[in-house]
Order: structure tokens, then sequence, then C-alpha cells
């Protein structure tokens, strides 16, 4: 196990309990640092707060929805060459199109394979 | 009353017509028309009563009684056919171009010279003595103003002064334009302002006898019933009476149609033919409006002069002037000498335009020598001979008052004129109704009527100023008996207007309808025939129902019109024709039928259709068409225009068939549109449960060996995310069966309070679990609905799970309350939470309200219980609503009726 201080800080946004709980057992599992939001102001404060190399991100949200958390996320100094993955259930082109525009690295449609997103996240995070 | 100052009166009063002439003139170039009103037309109308109707109405009264009233029932009787008679004359002229009725009887009739010719001597006879009576009336009212009755001036005496001034201003406002079909706005305006001058005053006139001289119409017919003649004056009929009423009617009929000067007005003035239907009852108005005080007047005179000392025709003026109101009698006679010179005015006008375009045109351009000498300055010529007819119009006039009409009463003279103009009747009015009217029978007809004409009216006129034997009146000529001018084949027993009447129209009539019927019309007769019978028909595409078949070429067509026209107008006019029918013009630059016919249909306003007939052959080369090909080519033009219309018909049927698809398939569209985002927001709404469940099962799965606190934790979510699913596909189905139709309400009667009770007893257990304070406050006795109860109870359940799942987390309360009130029971589900923003308050009843573009998610829940609420309330004929201020909580409510008028079978 490594240390704190090298573990690769993944922070984990959808506003479902019932799917935030899977991923965040997930990383955890995978040996990551989890940081948990479950609205787009949370995420936003957690990007700034926490700087994560990778983030795993929802589009539809109450408040801020996942587009602009990206948007934010690829305006941040500090974020620099972090991983941002869409995990959302918006699956038209038309979305995933805009997802890369507003600088996604993947989109992955929901239901997803768990081991298909761990997977991503070691690819991405190794790059 | 001073002869100096009533003459300075004259013509002060001639220079006011001048000024509101040229003011009228500016106000049209400027755009702001006059005369475009019908009121102005009506008015102008009355150019009909002159100073025959002003001062020859009391002279015949005073003499005849009622008889003078067959002059104005006749118009009276005419004005209600104008729309049949009338306005398909004015149609044609506009069609045409006609601008006299020479022109229109010689249009009619194959633009034939001889007839235009014979017309406009007839009319120029006929008219100079009705002109030559309007002298007689002025200078006789003249004389009695100024007190020189009797007195004999020497040449040149006022009178002819006075025509002289009348002959200028004509000519200043009637020949200011070489095209005749252009109107004389100043002339119109000035003929209306005087008809409306000479009706005022001779009310005013009227109503100064009658209430000034005598004691109102009471008295006045009291003291006239001891009239010796009064009971005779009073009656119709009498001996010979009825027929010389009824020629008298039938006289005054065709004259308001057929004279110059109301041709001039009503057809060639007239602007819109719409104008026709106020001037057919305004005119009749106005001819009641100056007749009702001509019996007063005439009785009037009659008590105040005694019969004989004074001319009944002056009694109007001869009044106020024994009375002493000399400003009222100055007004009198200015009116009288508006309705005279008004007379004066339009009938030169017409006569003149007749005389230059039938008479002097024709033999200009139809003798080659002439043609070719003057051939540059027609157009010249033309201003001039107009403007010299009219002086010549008025001096034929003065020389025949003062030759014969002196000694004529101007009723007799008047007459006389109408009679005239009468012989045009049968070539006319058979022209317009009539296709086998030919050119032979309407000559026929008007040589024998106006000779007839002048025989039996005019002969006897001249014998009585000593012209010649009174022999002819008594023996007949040459002792010849039945040739007696007012016994003509031994008629007897009619006045001599009837007798006159009777002969020229029988034989006129007959002779019109015997010879055509012999006689064969040509191809150019018949062509006319056809278009002026069906106008209607043809004037939307006139260019083309003139046949012409023939060569001819642009440049020539051009120089034609440009030597009538001039240059500027002349291109005007063809580009106008090349907007209308924008064809390439050919390589060889021919003209086609249709411009040709437009070329001499300009022409024919400027110099006549039979001048402008010629001119227009003389320049092209023209074929013979047969009879049979003028009838097949007009044939094709009117199944043209039938096939035309029946073509925009069909288009526009088109149009609105085509304009309803779109919409239909705009709905439809619409309706898939709503459609797609309902699925894929159904789809959606089950992706979040199904990859909840994916995530656990595949965690679940790849990890045996994790705590069997977390395994416990994973599962129990997967059990509840698989009720989320399964609630929401049955709401989905249950939305879908409610939309469909298909959904069936199993009505019964209903008790609120059970519904209620049934719901919290379902949701008590959640309640206490959250800790929640739950009041039910339901009125006693609520009357029973009819209703499904297990529907009811998911809407209260859905309302209640609502306000739980959004009261206050900390201290929620709910309180669920029912009453009646107005009809229906009404209940409210009040929570204490968050509330509900304003413009979020109507979607919410939407399924899925928020749209798929949206990217904002909405708090929670399916998205579709408040749906399916809001389907079942409906059904049965209630409503449900929220009402809620933020922060504040929220109120739902929904009322149900009580008597629900139809069993709500379907939504």
């Amino acid at each position: 196990m490594k240390s704190n201080k090298e573990k690769l800080k993944v922070l984990v946004v959808d506003d479902e309990p019932s799917i935030l709980m899977p991923l965040e057992f997930l990383m955890r599992k995978s040996g990551y640092q989890v940081f948990i939001a479950r609205n787009g102001t949370e995420a936003i404060e957690s990007v700034n707060r926490e700087l994560p190399q990778v983030v795993v991100l929802d589009i539809m949200m109450p408040d801020v929805d996942g587009y602009e958390v990206c948007r934010q996320i690829r305006s941040n100094e500090g974020m620099h060459g972090a991983k941002v993955i869409f995990l959302s259930a918006k699956s038209k082109e038309a979305d995933i199109k805009k997802g890369y525009e507003v600088g996604a690295d993947l989109y992955i449609p929901k239901p997803f394979s768990t081991r298909f997103l761990i997977e991503k996240i070691k690819e991405l995070s190794a790059s | 009353m001073n002869y100096w100052l009533v003459i300075g009166v004259s013509f002060l009063y001639l220079a006011l017509l001048f000024g509101l002439a040229s003011w009228a003139e500016r106000r049209s170039a400027s755009g702001k028309s006059l005369v475009s009103n019908p009121y102005i037309y009506a008015l102008s109308m009355a150019v009909y009563c002159t100073a025959w109707t002003y001062y020859g109405s009391v002279g015949r009264a005073a003499s005849g009684g009622l008889e003078y009233l067959a002059i104005y029932i006749g118009p009276t009787l005419m004005a209600p056919l104008w729309w049949v008679v009338l306005r398909k004359i004015i149609r044609i002229c506009k069609v045409q171009r006609i601008t006299t009725m020479a022109d229109f009887i010689s249009s009619r009739y194959g633009k034939n010279i001889t007839l235009g010719s014979i017309v406009t001597l007839v009319c120029v006879l006929g008219i100079i003595p009705y002109i030559s009576i309007q002298l007689k009336a002025i200078a006789s009212s003249l004389s009695i103003l100024t007190g020189r009755v009797g007195e004999v001036e020497a040449f040149p005496d006022t009178s002819f002064f006075i025509a002289i001034g009348l002959a200028l201003f004509t000519i200043v406002y009637g020949t200011r334009h070489v095209e005749a079909t252009e109107r004389h706005e100043g002339m119109v305006t000035a003929i209306a302002f005087e008809s409306v001058l000479k009706l005022v005053v001779f009310v005013a006139a009227g109503v100064f006898v009658t209430y000034g001289v005598f004691n109102g119409f009471g008295d006045l017919m009291q003291q006239a019933a001891q009239l010796p003649n009064f009971e005779e004056l009073m009656t119709f009929g009498g001996e010979s009476g009825y027929a010389q009423w009824f020629w008298m009617v039938l006289l005054s009929m065709l004259a308001i149609l057929l004279l110059p000067r109301q041709f001039q007005v009503a057809v060639v003035e007239n602007v819109n033919e719409q104008h026709l239907n106020r001037a057919m009852w305004l005119f009749p108005l106005y001819l009641f409006a100056i007749n009702v005080f001509v019996l007063p007047i005439a009785f009037g005179g009659d008590l105040l002069f005694g019969a004989g000392t004074v001319d009944a025709d002056m009694f109007v003026l001869a009044i106020p002037l024994l009375e002493g109101q000399s400003i009222l009698a100055l007004l009198v006679y200015l009116g009288g000498f508006s309705a005279a010179t008004s007379m004066v005015i339009v009938s030169t006008i017409a006569l003149s335009v007749m005389m230059s375009n039938n008479l002097i045109m024709p033999l200009l351009v139809s003798v080659p020598a002439l043609k070719n000498r003057y051939n540059d300055k027609l157009t010249t010529i033309l201003v001039y001979s107009r403007r010299l007819c009219i002086l010549l119009v008025v001096l034929m006039a003065y020389l025949y008052y003062k030759g014969v009409a002196e000694y004529y009463s101007l009723l007799e003279v008047g007459l006389v004129s109408f009679a005239a103009v009468a012989q045009f009747a049968p070539a006319i009015i058979g022209g317009i109704f009539w296709k086998e009217g030919t050119k032979n029978g309407a000559l026929a007809g008007i040589v024998v009527g106006s000779v007839l004409w002048f025989y039996t009216l005019v002969v006897p006129s001249m014998v009585g100023v000593n012209m010649l034997p009174i022999s002819i009146l008594n023996e007949g000529p040459w002792g010849v008996g039945w040739l007696k001018p007012f016994e003509l084949f031994g008629l007897q027993g009619l006045d001599y207007i009837s007798h006159a009447m009777f002969w020229t129209m029988f034989l006129n009539t007959g002779l019109y309808i015997g010879v055509s019927l012999l006689s064969r019309q040509t191809s150019q007769e018949r062509n006319q025939a056809e278009v002026f019978v069906d106008i209607f028909k043809y004037s939307t595409v006139l260019e083309s129902s003139i046949v012409w078949k023939g060569t001819a070429y642009i440049p020539d067509i051009r120089s034609l019109l440009v030597n009538f026209l001039g240059e500027k107008r002349a291109e005007a006019a063809l580009r106008a024709y090349h907007r209308k029918y924008p064809e390439p013009v050919n390589e060889e630059g021919r003209a086609d039928a249709k411009l040709v016919n437009y070329a001499e249909k300009l022409l024919s306003g400027v110099i006549g259709s039979s001048s402008a007939r010629i001119m227009v052959s003389s320049v092209v080369k023209e074929e013979e068409i047969s009879i049979e090909e003028v009838l097949n080519i007009l044939k094709e033009s009117q199944q043209l225009i039938s096939i035309n219309n029946e073509l925009r018909r069909k288009s526009m049927e088109l149009r609105k068939a085509t304009e309803q698809l779109r919409s239909a398939n705009d709905r439809l569209k619409q309706l898939d549109e709503l459609k797609d985002e309902f699925l894929s927001t159904v789809t959606h709404e089950l992706r979040t449960p199904l990859t909840s469940i994916r995530a656990l099962s595949e965690i679940l799965y790849d990890n045996p060996e994790m705590d069997r606190e977390d395994q416990e934790h994973f599962l129990h979510t997967i059990v509840k995310e698989s009720e989320r699913l399964t609630r929401l596909i049955s709401q989905v189905l249950d939305l879908e069966r409610f939309e469909s139709g298909k959904q069936k309400l199993s009505l019964a009667p209903v008790q609120m309070q059970e519904v209620i009770q049934e719901s919290v007893e379902a949701l008590e257990q959640l309640v206490q679990e959250k800790g929640i304070e739950l009041v039910v406050d339901v009125q006693q006795n609520l009357p029973e609905i009819s209703g499904d109860k297990d529907r009811l109870i998911q809407v209260m359940v859905n309302l209640i799970s609502n306000a739980i799942k959004f009261c206050n987390p900390a201290q929620g309360k709910i309180i669920v309350s029912s009453y009646y009130i107005d009809g229906d029971i009404k209940v409210n589900v009040v929570d204490n939470g968050r509330g509900i923003e304003p413009e979020f308050q109507k979607q919410i009843f939407d399924k899925f309200y928020q749209a798929e573009n949206q990217t904002i998610r909405k708090p929670e829940g399916s998205g579709l219980g408040l749906a399916i609420c809001k389907k079942i309330i409906e059904s049965h004929q209630g409503r449900v609503w929220v009402e809620s201020e933020p922060g504040r909580g929220a109120k739902f409510s929904f009322v149900l009726p009580v008597k629900v008028k139809a069993p709500a079978a379907k939504v």
C-alpha cells in the first residue's frame, strides 16, 4: 500500500447516492484517495481544495451541471494534466460530442462496466 | 337694380367659377382629387336641372299645373335602371376609351364614320336650341332684374357678351388636355358647386314666397283654390292628358341617359362605377328638393300678378323684386345664371368633342390629300378645332336665340331637344343588349327618326317665326293633307310632342329592328357587338377580345402614338403596355394584335374610334377576317377566361389544402417529438437504477471477500433500486393507459373520508419512522361522489408521499384536510417543506417536466407521479393545483364535483 501522499487523488461526482456508493467503494478498492461530491457546487469546491488528478463526473445534477464543472476544471491552472471522465445516463451523440468539446478525456455512458472504468482510469493516469 | 351692378356680379361669379375650377385642378394635380367622391358625382349629374327647371318649371306649372312634374318623374324612374344600363355604358366607354355618344354609336356599329357624323349633326341641331334657351333665360332674368323689360338692345347686346364669356370659360377648362378621356376635374367641381347654389337659392326663394309673402302652404293653397283654373291645374290627365304624360315621362327617361351633357358628366367624367350606387338615390332626391316649391311659387305668382302681366317663367325672380327683396332677387338671378351656365359649359364641351372627333378628324384622316398635308399638326388641329367648335356652338345658340327661341317658352324649346336625342335610344339601348343590331339598322332608324323629328318639331317652329309659310301647318306642304307636320299620316288627337314622339319612335325602332334583321354584319361590327353586349365578360381582357389579323411593326405604331400623344406620353403608354404584357419583343419588331388594339384604344381617346381605326389601318397591313373566325376566336377567349377562373379557383383550393396538410404535419411532428422526448426521458430515468444495480452486482461478484456488512448494504441497495425500476415501469404504463384513453375508471359511490383514511393508514409507518406530525382534518358527513376509489387512493398516497419526502426534515408537519365547497369536495395536502418556485408550479404536473435538453436536474422523484395524479383528477372532471411560497411549504389541492355530469369513462 502506498502512502496517502503517493496515492492518486480521484474525485467522484454524482447526485444519486445509489451510484455514488459503488463508485466510492471501487476507487478505494483500487487504492486511490477518494473524494466525493453530490452536486456541481460541491464538485467545484472539492476540485479547488484537493486538486484531484482524476475526476469521474456525472452530467445531470441539481445545481451546476457536469459540463460546467468540466469547463471550470479546464480553466483551473492547478488542474493542469488532470483527467476528466464523464459518466452519464445521457447517451445521445450530441451529448457525448459536447462532453469532449468541454474538455473530457473520456465519456462513458451509464450503465457502465466497473472493470472498464477502473481500466480506463489506470490508463489515463499512467499517460 | 343697377344694370352695371348686375353685369359686374355676373362676371364676378364667372371669375369665382374660374377660381374654383383651377383650385380643383391644382388639388387633383397634387393627388387630393375632389371629384372622386359620389356626392360630387351626383351633384354634377344635377346639370340636368338647367334654367328650364329653374325658371321654366314654374312657368309650366302656372299654365299646365302638375304636368311639369313629368320631366322629373322620368329621370326618377330611370335612376334605378342606371345599374343595368348606365353602368354598362360606363364600363364600355372606359374599356374602349369612348368619349362621346356619337363615338359610342359609331364604335358599336363597326366604327362607322357616317353613323358618327350623323349622330353628331343631330346632336348639334338638337342641342343648340337648348343652349339658346339658357341664353334666353339669362337675358330675360337680367332684364327683369334691371327693370329693362321690353327694351330692345342693339347688337352686340349683353347676352352676346355673356355667351362669349361662357365660351371662353369652356375653352379654358374643357380643352386643356388633348385626350378627351381625361377628366375635367375643374369643370366638374364648378358644376357641382353650381348645382348646390341653384338648389339652395331656389329653395330659399320658395320658402320666402310660402312663408314670407304668404302664411305657409295652407294659406297659399287656400288662396290658390280661388283661382279659376285651379282644379284643372291640379288634375292629372285630362282629354289627351294620359298620352301626354306617358310620352313626357318616356322622353325624360331617355333624355337623362342620352343628353350629351348627361353623357359627359355621368359617363365620361365618372371616376368610379360604384359612385352610381349613391347617385341612384341622391339624384332623385335632388330633383325632389328642387321641385317642392315649384307649385307654391307658380300659384304665388298667379295670385300676386294676375294672369298675363308677367311672364310666368320669371315668377321666381319677379316675386322677390315685387316684395322689395333685392338681395334675394340678386341671389335668385345668380342661381338661374348658375343653372344656365352649367348646362352651356357641359353641353358645349360634349358637342365640341363630338364635332372634332366625329366630323373633323374623320375628314382629315380619310382624305389622303388633307392627311398628308396636316399629318404632323393633327394634335394641334384637334385642340384648335375643339376650341373653335365651342365658340361656334355658342354663337349658333346665340343666333338661334335671337332668331327663334325668343318667341317660344323655355319648355317648348327644351322638349324639342329632348326629342332629338331620344332618336339615339334604339341604337344605343339595342346596341348594348342585342347583338344582332346592325350598322344599317342603326343608320336607318336614326336617319328616318331624325328627319321626322325635324319635320314634326323644327319645321313648325320655323313657321312660327315666319321662316316658312303657315300653310304647311294648316294644309300640308304643297297641299298634301296627310303630310301636315302636326297630323302626320292623318294621326290626330295628340299634342304635338306626343305626336312627334309617336311617329319618330315608332319608325325609328321599327326600322332599327327590321333592317338589322334583314342586313348582315361585317366582322368588325360583329366583334364590337359581342364586346359591347358582353362587356362584363371581356373588360378584363380587352386587348385580346378585339380580333385582329395582319402585319404591323412596332416603330410604325410608336410613331403613330407619338404623333397624337406626344413623345412623353406615348413612351409612358408603351411602357405601361410592356409592364402589363411583358412578352419579349420579337426580332423583326412586329407588333401583335394586342399591341395594335392597345394603340387603337389610346388613339380613340384622342380622336374618336372611327378616326383611330383609319389611322391604325393606314400604318399596318390587315387581313380580312370572316365573322365565323371572329366568333370562334371570341368564343375561345371567353373559354380561356372561364378556364382561367376555374384554374385560379382550383389553385386557391390547392393552396388551402396544402396549408392544412402542412399544419397537420406540423402537429404530427410535434406529437412525434413529444413522444420521442418522453421515450428518451423514460429510458434515461431507467438508466439510473440500472446503473446502480449493475455496478453493485459487479462489485459483489468481483469481491467475494468483502465485509459482510458492506455486502448486505449493497444487496439492500440493489433491492431498493429494483423496486424503483418496477415502480417507474408501472407508472409509465399507467400514464400511457390514461393518455391513450385505455384506462377505464370503475365508477362507484365513494366516501372521500374513506379514501383519505386508507391512504393515511398505508403511509403511517413511514410517517412514524421519519417523526413527522400528520394532522387529518376531514369535515363530517361529506357527500358521496361518484369515482374510482383505488385511483383516488393512488392520488392521495402520491400527494402525501410527496409531502413526506419534501417536508421539513427536522420538524416535519403535514396537514390533510377535506371539506365541501360550492358543489365540490376539496382536498388539501399541506407540508412545511422548502416550497416550490412559482415558475415550476404549473410544470410539476407535466410528465418529466424537465426538458431533455436541460442538464440541471429536478429535485427528486420519478417525474410521473404528479402527472398521473392530474390525469386521474381530470378524468373525474376535477382540477388539481399547487400553491406555494418558496421556503414556506407547499399546499397541493384538488376539487372533485359532487355531481359528475357524465360518466367519465375516458380521458
